[in-house]
């Protein structure tokens, strides 16, 4: 699938400009939760039908999840499922799934989105209960167990979430909304601990 | 906030995922372009109102952001099912009586 | 030493916590755990407030949420200041100072008691009456005057310093009120392992536990009981006690609001404890167990300070340790009045007599209260309170007449019965049913999965309400998915007797009309007005609320309802289930702004989307306008520049050389899969299908109807692969709407939208000079105008970064848009800007790019259209594909109306005086001389001052517009008509030649 766009904007570049990561290095404490902007990674768009998967996978190196609120992680790279036909593909290993993919002939549409998205951890105790501040989900453990992954909403922004262990979620926004998202989970963390 | 239960994502989600899409099965003609004008006029402007069962389309639009088709009672504004995009209308439904 | 009447051996606050305080600048000291209202009567204060309409003294009436009377001020310092609070729910702290509402000069003296002698003015319906003439009168002078006079606090003038936080919440059981009931309920649904919320309004848990001290449950005594009970709760990891909380709302599906109140009680609040916090709770089950609420005898001058509910006064002694009076009277139509005047008695307080208005009760209570030696009276009236800033006495008489017997009395004890809370029951939508024996409203047909218990659902007795409530917890934690159940049901031992009471007007509540005997204490409704109301026309209790307005002030009519709508009953003749009982609605006590809004203040308002390049033009000291959610920059003003200045200039500057733009909000949507050009051949006018790849296209994007929806260049990057573009502000519908009709009418195609606005900032670089700029920092990208013609795109690098380079113009000049990943966006920017100053270029802003994009007549979707303009209208024909068979808007496009002669379509616009800048918005008109109201045949859309031009230019929908060329038309204006020409659209460069100059 459209080898040629892939193709020029994976190769690999060397730069002679800036970096500049929105909220880079931001990160706020309270009692109970910490909230923390996490280095860029690698993301795609991955959309695919059913018979797609299985090669996309293999492609991948991760099992692309097809349950609900679910997700899967191995060696730095994460599928979550979004919809029925569509996953984030987070890559935290400085492996862009773009590439990957280019090599896939089965019908399927990715586009990257690593500089689309930000990234922010959410820990401690009350994590859960710093993203129910604006997320009316239910975070309990049973109903969004551990990598648990969700569109949803927080205060007035769209957010993706995911659970990555009891007390650590992984909150993804589109770059112009992480300020609000990043404020919003530190005043949520506030009285997280209350 | 009333809680609607996805098709796609399988349970009920928080109203404020979603978003209303106005009335279901209303389709498009596949030769719209020779609809008579009184065809277009049904299918573009007239739509039901009806007190009691309504079917309408809804987005998961902060969820999975599919659309689906939901049957809903004007009356006590409950939702009585939802279902996939594409599937026809439900001949039964549950809990309503004829 | 915590005042004069504090009773050392009564109440469960220990005395040695002492804490300060002030009303209306006097010092007292009250003991930690008091409420202000308690602290006030231990030092002997009744009066507390004036009435709302009348202005006549008030003092405290209960000891809870359903206080009318005891509204006052909490001052914290000059921003935190908090009207309307009630001493009855407010808790002592050290350093409080309250203020007294409603009264000039002072709370003894009040000039606005005056309303009180002229009341005979002021009955029901006085204001629909009296102020209707003349008209105008309302607004400037009645209203204001009358606003002024009455009413309850003065709000804050200053911002909100406090913190307000906002949690949403998931549990099995929800169960509110934590009173006996409540509390039994929460420990058998959480005894099973299932999630649950308990939540009550007062500090402490117990509910009338707190005064009932005949009450043992478990071998202790209730209110003991009920603190280890919540201790135990609060230690079960599944359970959630949250007190000083209110539920306010009960909303579908067993959403229920609730806040908070986490730091009104704390002397020294820490800073990141928000002030209140609102829960929003959703619940598989609810048990409500929100008590009951004892009602007021009705009759006249029963408002006076010192004048209070029986319980409350029970429960001031019970609990707080104070007596709140030394010499009592008791006016009752049930039992549980005596207990409060046996509890007094014992604690030494002299109980001059009991008033029963029942002929021949009989019971334990009454016994013991003869045993005391305490005067009980059946059959007789308290027909009048005498006293003014505080009762003095009590005027008694047989209920049928006969003589009259005053009693010196410091503070009179009333209960006319207790009136089950049905509240949240009936905004859950449930339907109340009448007990007719019992004289009750009770919950009748539930709409929710919910589950009333104890007194508010009319049940009576401990034991009974603790059977009732576990078994209910039990079956609220089963339906809910409990597992197993393995609790111990407490076990009452002892408990008081409850009895019925009476609703309405006691004898002595007037027929007389200058009697005043209150019904409603907050809005100052006597039962004459009721009464009245009926005899002028009233006949829905609806109406009887609304013309009285009995209920409808911040207490909601707690205590007044039953009483309200018994007598208006009375009054037509009806039985009460036949009249009806009015709306209950959310909030069940006031819920401050800030609770609700919680978090959505200043940032946090709503999301302000800034781009990757947002801070070098803040820091070349840019303008901003909003756009959306978007900060853009607006123009660039240099030292001295006002905006048309900064404007001409940057305007100037592109057309000379170059400038630079920051084009990144404009909505970007990868269109992916072997169907995409199908999908744009459906969802654009234009044809796709033979855009080769590495070209671009202008699309016009209809709705069905056939009107403008959204326009923007797409390129084409691979036979499958579209890059399109939106306007900034169209984006997210757009999107929308493409995925509305590719997943429901058209989901046969193969082929994916991603929405990647935000994965690339956009450079526009547009100007003679901009290939100069750019070429310099690009590889592998051939930028020859034979290699890459107008309205091409390539995949190459600039700066060592991808990009997708656009060669398009919004300004008529050579023009690039460079697409670069969004984190590298303003590192390019300013590699583009160093070499832009070796040409001379400048940076503009939204301003300029809209005089640009005018001198060449582009449009912007949304001003220049506003939703009923088609292509035609617009002169877009062109970009219409004649061949296709189908596109969304085919259809609509050829509606008889949207092919009619005579449309609005758009044209140029000359003033005569190229110096006049005509208005956006303005009116055009073919003959300035005709009559008010003339005949507009269309409007200006985009107006500017053009600098390029050297006049003014503007963009107009005119009627026929095409066939004016050249025609003279009128824009009337308030200062004059101002004079123009009609004229094609394009101003500057009409044949096109600097595209490739």
């Amino acid at each position: 699938m459209a080898k040629a766009a892939a193709k020029k904007t994976a190769a690999a570049a060397s730069p002679s400009v800036e970096r500049r990561p929105a909220l880079a290095g931001r990160s706020t404490a309270a009692t109970g939760a910490k909230v923390e902007v996490l280095p860029p990674a690698d993301r795609i768009s991955l959309r695919a039908p059913e018979a797609s998967i299985a090669a996309l996978s293999k492609a991948l190196g991760v099992t692309l999840p097809k349950k609900p609120k679910t997700s899967a992680t191995k060696a730095g790279r994460t599928a979550l499922w979004l919809g029925p036909d569509e996953w984030l593909v987070i890559d935290e290993a400085g492996n862009d799934p773009l590439t990957d993919c280019a090599a896939v002939s089965a019908l399927h549409s990715a586009v990257g989105i690593s500089h689309r998205n930000i990234a922010i951890a959410v820990t401690g105790a009350g994590a859960a209960a710093t993203i129910n501040a604006g997320c009316p989900q239910d975070l309990s453990l049973d109903a969004f167990p551990v990598g648990a992954a969700s569109r949803t909403i927080l205060g007035k922004a769209e957010i993706v979430l995911l659970r990555n262990a009891p007390d650590a979620f992984r909150v993804e926004c589109w770059r112009s909304f992480s300020d609000y998202v990043f404020t919003f989970l530190s005043e949520g963390s506030r009285d997280a601990a209350v | 906030m009333l809680l609607i239960r996805c098709p796609y994502c399988e349970e009920e989600r928080p109203e404020l995922e979603f978003r209303n899409a106005g009335e279901a099965h209303i389709a498009r003609s596949a030769n719209i372009s020779g609809e008579s004008d009184d065809d277009f006029e049904k299918f573009f402007f007239i739509r039901s109102n009806p007190k009691g069962i309504i079917y309408e389309r809804w987005r998961h639009m902060h969820g999975c952001a599919r659309f689906f088709n939901a049957v809903r009672d004007t009356v006590t504004d409950k939702f009585i099912m939802t279902y996939k995009a594409g599937e026809p209308k439900p001949s039964k439904l549950p809990g309503v009586a004829k | 030493m915590s005042g004069a009447f504090r009773i050392p051996s009564a109440g469960r606050l220990k005395q040695a916590k002492t804490a300060r305080f002030s009303f209306d600048g006097q010092s007292y000291a009250g003991i930690e755990g008091d409420t202000l209202a308690s602290a006030l009567l231990a030092n002997g204060v009744h009066l507390v407030g004036r009435s709302f309409k009348y202005h006549r003294p008030r003092g405290i009436l209960s000891a809870g949420a359903e206080e009318p009377n005891a509204l006052v001020e909490i001052k914290r310092d000059a921003a935190r200041k908090t009207p309307n609070v009630r001493a009855t729910v407010q808790e002592l702290y050290d350093g409080l100072a309250a203020q007294s509402q409603n009264r000039w000069p002072s709370l003894s003296f009040d000039v606005g008691a005056v309303n009180d002698l002229a009341s005979p003015l002021f009955s029901a319906g006085f204001y629909y009456k009296t102020f209707m003439w003349p008209k105008a009168a309302w607004k400037s002078l009645y209203e204001p005057k009358i606003r002024a006079a009455a009413g309850l606090g003065v709000s804050p003038d200053q911002p909100d310093p406090d913190h307000y936080s906002s949690r949403y919440a998931h549990c099995d059981v929800l169960v509110l009120g934590g009173g006996a009931a409540g509390i039994a309920a929460a420990l058998a649904a959480a005894e099973t392992g299932v999630r649950v919320i308990l939540a009550d309004e007062q500090a402490e848990f117990g509910g009338s536990l707190r005064f009932e001290t005949g009450a043992r449950i478990d071998g202790q005594d209730g209110f003991a009981w009920a603190q280890a009970a919540i201790a135990r709760l609060q230690g079960m990891d599944n359970v959630r006690v949250l007190s000083r909380t209110t539920a306010f709302g009960y909303y579908a599906q067993n959403f229920v609001g609730l806040v908070e109140r986490i730091s009104d009680h704390l002397s020294a609040p820490g800073h990141d404890l928000p002030r209140e916090r609102l829960w929003q709770v959703r619940a598989k089950r609810v048990v409500l167990a929100s008590g009951a609420i004892e009602r007021h005898m009705v009759f006249a001058d029963n408002d006076r300070p010192g004048i209070m509910l029986a319980g409350a006064a029970r429960t001031y002694l019970n609990h707080y340790g104070v007596a709140v009076g030394k010499n009592v009277g008791v006016y009752t139509a049930n039992d549980s009045a005596y207990a409060a005047a046996i509890d007094l008695k014992k604690a030494g307080v002299n109980v001059a007599a009991i008033v029963d208005l029942r002929d021949h009760p009989t019971g334990p209570v009454i016994d013991e209260a003869r045993a005391l030696g305490i005067e009980v009276n059946f059959g007789r009236a308290v027909i009048r309170a005498g006293g003014k800033l505080r009762v003095s006495s009590m005027t008694v008489q047989p209920k049928n007449g006969g003589g009259e017997r005053t009693i010196p009395v410091d503070a009179i004890l009333m209960s006319a019965g207790w009136t089950p809370s049905v509240h949240l029951f009936s905004q859950s939508r449930g339907k109340v049913a009448f007990n007719d024996e019992t004289k009750r409203f009770v919950p009748g047909t539930y709409a929710q999965d919910c589950a009333s218990v104890g007194a508010c659902n009319g049940t009576d007795g401990l034991s009974a309400t603790i059977d009732e409530a576990y078994a209910a917890g039990e079956k609220a934690a089963k339906d809910a998915d409990a597992k197993t159940a393995k609790g111990n049901k407490p076990k009452v031992d002892a408990s008081e007797s409850w009895s019925r009471g009476m609703l309405g007007a006691a004898p002595g509540a007037g027929p007389d009309t200058t009697v005043k005997a209150f019904v409603d204490f907050q809005n100052d409704v006597t039962a004459k007005d009721i009464r009245q109301a009926v005899h002028e026309g009233m006949r829905s209790i609806e109406h009887v609320k609304r013309f009285t307005t009995n209920g409808m002030a911040t207490d909601q009519g707690k205590t007044s309802n039953m009483h309200g709508l018994a007598i208006a009953a009375e009054t037509l003749g009806k039985p009460i289930p036949e009249v009806g009982l009015t709306t209950f609605r959310a909030p069940y006590t006031p819920v401050t702004f800030g609770a609700i809004v919680s978090h959505a203040r200043g940032p946090l308002f709503d999301p302000t989307r800034k781009t990757a390049i947002h801070r070098w033009a803040e820091a070349q000291g840019a303008v901003f306008e909003d756009v959306g959610q978007w900060k853009r920059a607006w123009y660039f003003p240099k030292a001295g520049d006002d905006m048309h200045a900064a404007v001409d200039r940057e305007c100037v500057a592109v057309r000379k050389t170059a400038g630079l733009f920051d084009a990144s909000t404009l909505g970007k949507i990868e269109v992916v899969g072997p169907d995409a050009a199908k999908f744009m051949e459906l969802l654009y006018t234009n044809p796709w299908e033979k855009l080769e790849p590495g070209r671009c296209r202008y699309g016009i994007m209809l709705r069905e109807d056939g009107f403008i929806y959204d326009d923007g260049v797409v390129g084409r990057l691979a036979p499958d692969r579209f890059h399109v573009t939106t306007t900034t502000g169209g984006a997210p519908r757009v999107m929308n709407h493409m995925e509305d009709y590719l997943q429901t009418e058209f989901p046969h195609l193969n082929v994916w939208l991603t929405s990647i606005t935000e994965q690339w900032a956009v450079i526009a670089v547009q100007g003679p000079k901009s290939r100069d700029i750019i070429a310099p920092l690009v590889e592998g990208i051939d930028m020859s105008d034979e290699a890459l013609p107008h309205m091409s795109v390539r995949e190459g690098k600039i700066c060592g970064v991808p990009t997708r380079l656009f060669r398009m113009s919004f300004t008529g000049e050579r023009g690039f848009e460079v697409n670069v990943p969004a984190d590298y966006g303003q590192a390019v920017w300013e590699a583009l800007w160093a070499e832009g100053q070796k040409h001379g270029a400048a940076a503009y802003g939204t301003e300029a790019m809209h005089v640009l994009r005018a001198e060449k007549g582009y449009i912007i979707v949304g001003q220049d259209t506003d939703g009923t303009v088609t292509p035609n209208d617009a002169g877009l024909d062109w970009a219409v594909g004649k061949k296709k068979a189908d596109f969304v808007g085919i259809r609509g496009m050829a509606r008889p109306d949207l092919v009619a002669k005579g449309r609005k379509q758009l044209v140029g616009l000359k003033t005569k005086d190229p110096k006049v800048v005509l208005e956006e918005g303005a009116q055009i008109v073919e003959d300035p001389k005709q009559a008010i109201p003339m005949k507009m045949i269309g409007h200006v859309t985009s107006s500017y001052w053009s600098e390029n031009c050297g006049r003014s230019i503007a963009l107009a929908l005119v009627a026929g517009g095409r066939d004016r060329m050249g025609d003279t038309l009128y824009v009337p204006m308030p200062n004059g008509v101002i004079e123009v020409e009609v004229s094609g659209m394009v101003f500057f460069d009409e044949t096109g030649g600097r595209l490739n100059g």
